[in-house]
C-alpha cells in the first residue's frame, strides 16, 4: 500500500514536472535558450490565474485565463527580449553567457514586479475537489481525487500538445524550425513567427504547470515561494533527463524525477526535499549524459 | 618593455592602494565604512565570477552556495573549536575549494545551460543541508565572531573599521593572486580554451583539467568572500546565502565587465549602492511600501538585463573598444 | 527574361564572395553555373533565394525586384532552393519532409496533387513514405530534396550541387530528371555544379564563376567546346 502510496504521488508531482520540462524544451527547440525565467512565468501566470477565480470564481476559467496570460507573456519575452539579445550580444566573452543572464535578469524582474503589485504575501487558490485520499479497504491514500485530476488534465495536455505536433501543419512547422531553421524558411515557413509560438505554448505549459503544483501544494504561493524555485529546478531536470529536444522525453523525465525524489522522501528521509533533485541530476549527467532519449549533440551545445 | 611589463605582479600599485584604503577609513564616517567593508567582500566575491566565467567560460549560479560552505567551515572552527581567526580565513578559502572542485568535476563535462541549471540546482539545494547536522545550527545559524579589534590600534578604533580592515586586506591580497593568476600560463590556457575548446586541445591544453582549476581557485575565492560576509553579519544561516546572492553576483560581475577585473570595484559598488539608491527614489516617488522593499531587486534584475542588451561586455571594455575603432577611424582619415 | 540578375555583389565579413556579378536566364532555361570550390557560386545562389543579403546589386524576378527578399517570401514567388549537402530535415519522414515543401499552400487538395506527382517523378520516395529520413541513402535523400522543392510549385529552382557525393549512376538519373523536369514544366532552372562535364552536357547555358566573377557566359555546348573552359573545368 506505501509503496502505491508513494508511486502515485511520485507520478503526480512528475507529471507536474512534465509539464514544466516541456516548457524549457519548447524553448530550447525554438531559441537554442534555456530559459530561467521559467519558473518566473509560470509565477505570474499563477497570479493571473489568481485574479481570474477571485473575480469569475472558478477554477475552470482560471486555468484558461492563467494559460492564455502565460502565452502572451512569453510570446512579448520572445519578440522584445530575445530579439534585442540576438541583436546585441552575440559577439565577444559574454556570447555563450548572454541568454543565461538575460533571463535570470528577467526571472529577477518577474519577481519583483509581482511582490510590487500583489505584495508579499501569501495567497491562496483552492484547489476545485477535496485533496483527501481515497479510501480503499478502509485504509485511506494520499492519492486524491484533486491528484487525479491534476493527473488527467496533465495527460490530456500532452495528448493535445502531441496531436498538435505529430498531425498538424503548425506542428510540422514547430518541428522544421527546430531542426533546421534554413530548410524550413527555404520551405516558406515564417521562422521567426513559429519561434514566438513556441515560447508562448512553453509560457501556456508553465501556466498550467505553476497553478496544478500550487494547488497539489497546500494552495499557497508567494513571489519567494519556494515552491517555484523548486519547479524551476525539478522542470529544468527533467527536461535535462529527457534530452532538452524532446517532448517525449520531457514528459518520461518529469515522471523519472517525480517518482525518483518520492522513493527519496518515503524512504531515505524527507530532509532531502531540496537536495535529492540536484543529487539525482548529477547521478544523471555521470550514468547518462545523453538523457533518456539520446540526444546526439550532448551537452556540449 | 612591454614584456616586462606584463611580468611585472603590480606589488606596489596593490600597496598603494592599501595605503589609501587605511587613510580613507580614517576619514568617513561608520556607515561609509560598513559599506566599504562590503563593497570588499563583493569585490573578492565578483572576481572569483570573473575568473571563473570570464575567463574560463563557465557559468555558475552556485557561488552563493560555495560562500555558504566558507562561510560554514569558518564558523564551525570559531565557534567549536576557538580557532584563530586567521586560520579560520584559510580553512574557509580550502572547505570551498574543495566543494569546487568537486562540483568542477562535474562541470567539466558540462556547458552552458548544462552547468547553468546544475549550479542552480545546487544554490537552491545545499543551504537547506544546513538542517540535517545539528552542528551547522538549523535555521537560526552560527554566530560568527571574530573578536575585538587589537587594542595596540587604540581605544576608539570601532569594530566596524575592524570588519573594513580584514575586509579591505583580504580583497587587496585576492585582487592580487587573482590578476596574476589570471596572466599566468592558467590565465592564458583558459582563455585559449574558452576560444576555442577543440583548438586548445589541439595545442596541447588540457581543457577539462584547466576546467577544473579555474573552479577550485574560483571556489576558494568565493569561499574566502563568504566567510567575510559571515564576519560582517555576525552570524553564518541559510538564509544569508540566498539564490539572490548568486544573482547580484553575477549581475556585479557582468556590471564589471565580465572579462575585465579591472572593472570589478564598478560592479561592487553598484551593488552596494543599490539599495540607498532605491531608497532615495522609492521616497521621492513617494511609493508604498510593498515597491520601497522591492525597488532594489527590480534594479538589480533591471540592470542585469539592461547591461547584457546594451553593455554586453562591460563599461571598461566598451569604452576601450570604441577609443580602438575611434583612433582606427583617425588614422584612416590621416592616411 | 525571367530573371535578371545586375552588378549583384555580396560579402561574407571583409570578403567579398560575389563580385558585380550580372547575368539574364530566360523562361524555361536550365542555366549551369560552373566554377572551382570557394569561386562563390553557393553564395550566389544563397543571394538569389534571399539567405545572404547582397551588398549591392540588384536581383529581378518576373519584373519585379527581389533584392533582399526574405526567403519565405520568395518560395511564396516561385523560387525554390535546394542548398548545398543533402538539404532534407533527418528528424522527419519522408513524407513530412515533402509535405514541409507546400506547407504554405494552405490548401491540402493542392498538396494531396503535388505529392502524387513527386512520388511519380521518384517512385523510390513513395516506397518510403513512412520511413525517417535519415535512413534514405545519398541518393534518395537528393530525391527527397529535390522533391521537397518541387511541392511548392516552383517556376524557379535552384539547385546546389545536386550530385555532392553521389555515385556516377546516380549523379546521371538526378541529372537526367533535372534535365527532364526543366522540359516538362517549363521549369527555370539555375544549378550549380562542381561536375561541370555532366551539368553542361544538360544545361542550355553555361555561366563561369572565378573569384566571385563571372569570367564566361556562353551557350553550354558552345563552352563544352571552349579549349580555355576545357582545360580549366573539364580537365582535358
Ligand atoms: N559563412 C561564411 N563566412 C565567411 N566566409 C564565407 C562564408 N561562406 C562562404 N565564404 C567564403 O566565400 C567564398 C565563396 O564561397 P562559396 O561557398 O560561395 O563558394 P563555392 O563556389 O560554393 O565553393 P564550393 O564549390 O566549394 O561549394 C569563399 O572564399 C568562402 O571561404
Ligand atoms: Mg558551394
Amino acid at each position: 500500500m506505501q509503496l502505491l502510496n508513494t508511486l502515485l504521488i511520485g507520478i503526480t508531482a512528475g507529471s507536474i514536472y512534465s509539464l514544466m520540462a516541456i516548457a524549457f524544451v519548447l524553448v530550447w527547440r525554438s531559441t537554442r535558450v534555456v530559459n530561467f525565467a521559467q519558473a518566473g512565468m509560470a509565477l505570474l501566470s499563477t497570479y493571473f490565474g489568481y485574479e481570474a477565480v477571485s473575480r469569475l470564481g472558478s477554477f475552470w476559467i482560471a486555468l484558461p485565463v492563467a494559460m492564455i496570460g502565460g502565452a502572451l507573456f512569453a510570446a512579448l519575452v520572445e519578440l522584445v527580449l530575445m530579439r534585442l539579445l540576438v541583436k546585441h550580444a552575440s559577439s565577444g566573452p559574454i556570447a555563450g553567457v548572454a541568454p543565461i543572464i538575460a533571463t535570470l535578469g528577467l526571472l529577477g524582474v518577474i519577481r519583483s514586479v509581482i511582490s510590487m503589485i500583489w505584495g508579499g504575501q501569501d495567497l491562496r487558490i483552492v484547489a476545485p475537489i477535496s485533496n483527501n485520499g481515497f479510501t480503499i479497504n478502509g485504509s485511506t491514500l494520499v492519492f486524491s481525487p484533486l491528484k487525479l485530476l491534476v493527473l488527467v488534465v496533465v495527460v490530456v495536455l500532452l495528448i493535445l500538445l502531441s496531436i498538435l505536433f505529430q498531425k498538424t501543419n503548425l506542428g510540422l512547422a514547430l518541428r522544421a524550425s527546430a531542426h533546421a531553421p534554413e530548410i524550413a524558411r527555404l520551405s516558406g515557413v515564417r521562422v521567426d513567427s513559429v519561434r514566438t509560438l513556441g515560447w508562448a505554448l512553453a509560457g501556456a505549459a508553465g501556466a498550467v504547470a505553476g497553478l496544478f503544483q500550487t494547488v497539489n501544494g497546500n494552495g499557497n504561493f508567494s513571489p519567494d515561494s519556494i515552491d517555484f524555485s523548486l519547479l524551476l529546478v525539478s522542470g529544468f531536470i527533467a527536461a535535462v533527463i529527457g534530452g532538452l529536444d524532446s517532448l517525449l522525453g520531457a514528459v518520461l523525465g518529469g515522471l523519472f524525477l517525480g517518482i525518483s525524489i518520492s522513493f527519496v522522501l518515503m524512504y531515505i528521509s524527507s530532509g532531502l526535499f531540496f537536495i535529492a533533485p540536484f543529487v539525482i541530476l548529477l547521478i544523471v549527467l555521470f550514468v547518462r549524459p545523453q538523457g533518456i532519449i539520446g540526444v546526439k549533440a550532448g551537452r556540449r551545445a | 618593455m612591454h614584456k616586462s611589463k606584463k611580468q611585472s605582479t603590480h606589488l606596489p600599485l596593490f600597496i598603494l592602494g592599501g595605503i589609501v584604503l587605511v587613510i580613507l577609513s580614517g576619514i568617513v564616517d561608520e556607515l561609509r565604512v560598513y559599506q566599504g567593508a562590503t563593497i570588499a567582500v563583493y569585490v573578492i566575491a565578483i572576481s572569483s565570477i570573473i575568473l571563473l566565467t570570464g575567463y574560463s567560460g563557465q557559468v555558475s549560479l552556485g557561488h552563493g552556495a560555495l560562500m555558504a560552505v566558507g562561510a560554514y567551515a569558518a564558523a564551525v572552527l570559531r565557534a567549536e573549536f576557538n580557532v584563530p581567526i586567521i586560520l579560520c580565513f584559510i580553512a574557509a578559502v580550502l572547505a570551498a575549494a574543495v566543494g569546487g572542485t568537486l562540483l568542477g568535476a562535474a562541470a567539466a563535462r558540462l556547458s552552458g545551460p548544462y552547468l547553468a541549471g546544475t549550479t542552480l540546482a545546487l544554490a537552491i539545494g545545499l543551504p537547506s543541508l544546513a538542517n540535517q547536522f545539528p552542528i551547522l545550527g538549523g535555521e537560526q545559524g552560527l554566530a560568527f565572531d571574530v573578536g575585538f579589534p587589537p587594542l595596540a590600534l587604540g581605544e576608539d578604533f570601532t569594530q566596524y573599521k575592524w570588519y573594513f580592515w580584514i575586509a579591505a586586506l583580504a580583497a587587496l591580497i585576492s585582487m592580487w593572486s587573482v590578476r596574476n593568476i589570471l596572466n599566468s600560463a592558467y590565465g592564458r590556457s583558459w582563455r585559449a580554451g574558452r576560444g576555442n575548446e577543440v583548438a586548445a586541445q589541439l595545442a596541447g591544453i588540457n581543457t577539462a583539467r584547466s576546467k577544473v582549476l579555474a573552479f577550485t581557485i574560483s571556489a576558494g575565492i568565493a569561499g574566502l568572500a563568504g566567510a567575510l560576509l559571515a564576519m560582517t553579519i555576525g552570524t553564518v544561516s541559510p538564509s544569508a546565502f540566498p539564490l539572490a546572492l548568486s544573482f547580484s553576483l553575477l549581475t556585479g560581475a557582468v556590471l564589471s565587465g565580465i572579462s575585465t577585473l579591472g572593472g570589478v570595484i564598478i560592479g561592487s559598488v553598484v551593488l552596494v549602492a543599490i539599495p540607498e539608491i532605491a531608497d532615495v527614489v522609492a521616497h521621492r516617488l513617494g511609493s508604498s511600501e510593498s515597491v520601497t522593499t522591492n525597488l532594489p531587486g527590480l534594479i538589480v534584475s533591471g540592470l542585469l538585463i539592461l547591461t547584457v542588451l546594451f553593455v554586453p561586455n562591460g563599461p571598461v571594455e566598451q569604452h576601450r573598444a570604441r577609443k580602438a575603432k575611434h583612433e582606427a577611424a583617425h588614422n584612416s582619415t590621416k592616411k | 527574361m525571367s530573371l535578371n540578375v545586375s552588378n549583384l555583389t555580396v560579402h561574407h565579413g571583409a570578403i567579398c564572395a560575389v563580385n558585380q556579378v550580372s547575368l539574364a536566364v530566360p523562361t524555361g532555361t536550365l542555366a549551369a553555373i560552373i566554377g572551382a570550390n570557394g569561386a562563390g557560386k553557393t553564395t550566389l545562389l544563397r543571394a538569389l533565394s534571399g539567405l545572404n543579403k547582397p551588398t549591392s546589386g540588384v536581383v529581378n524576378w518576373m519584373g519585379q525586384t527581389i533584392t533582399a527578399e526574405k526567403p519565405e517570401k520568395l518560395v511564396r514567388m516561385g523560387i525554390s532552393h535546394v542548398s548545398e549537402g543533402k538539404s532534407v530535415i533527418p528528424e522527419l519522414t519522408v513524407r513530412e519532409n515533402l509535405e514541409l515543401g507546400a506547407i504554405w499552400r494552405k490548401d491540402g487538395k493542392e498538396m494531396k496533387e503535388s505529392l502524387d506527382q513527386v512520388v511519380t517523378i521518384f517512385p523510390r520516395l513513395g516506397e518510403r513514405i513512412t520511413q525517417r529520413s535519415d535512413t534514405l541513402s545519398g541518393g534518395e535523400r537528393q530525391m527527397l530534396a529535390i522533391g521537397r522543392a518541387i511541392m511548392s510549385k516552383p517556376k524557379l529552382l535552384l539547385l546546389d550541387e545536386p550530385s555532392l557525393g553521389l555515385a556516377p549512376l546516380v549523379v546521371e538519373q538526378i541529372f537526367q530528371t533535372i534535365r527532364d523536369l526543366t522540359t516538362q514544366m517549363r521549369l527555370t532552372v539555375v544549378l550549380v555544379e562542381q561536375n561541370a562535364m555532366g551539368a553542361l552536357k544538360i544545361a542550355d547555358l553555361g555561366i563561369v564563376l572565378n573569384l566571385g566573377k563571372v569570367v564566361a557566359v556562353d551557350h553550354a555546348q558552345v563552352l563544352i567546346q571552349d579549349p580555355a573552359v576545357r582545360a580549366a573545368y573539364l580537365g582535358y
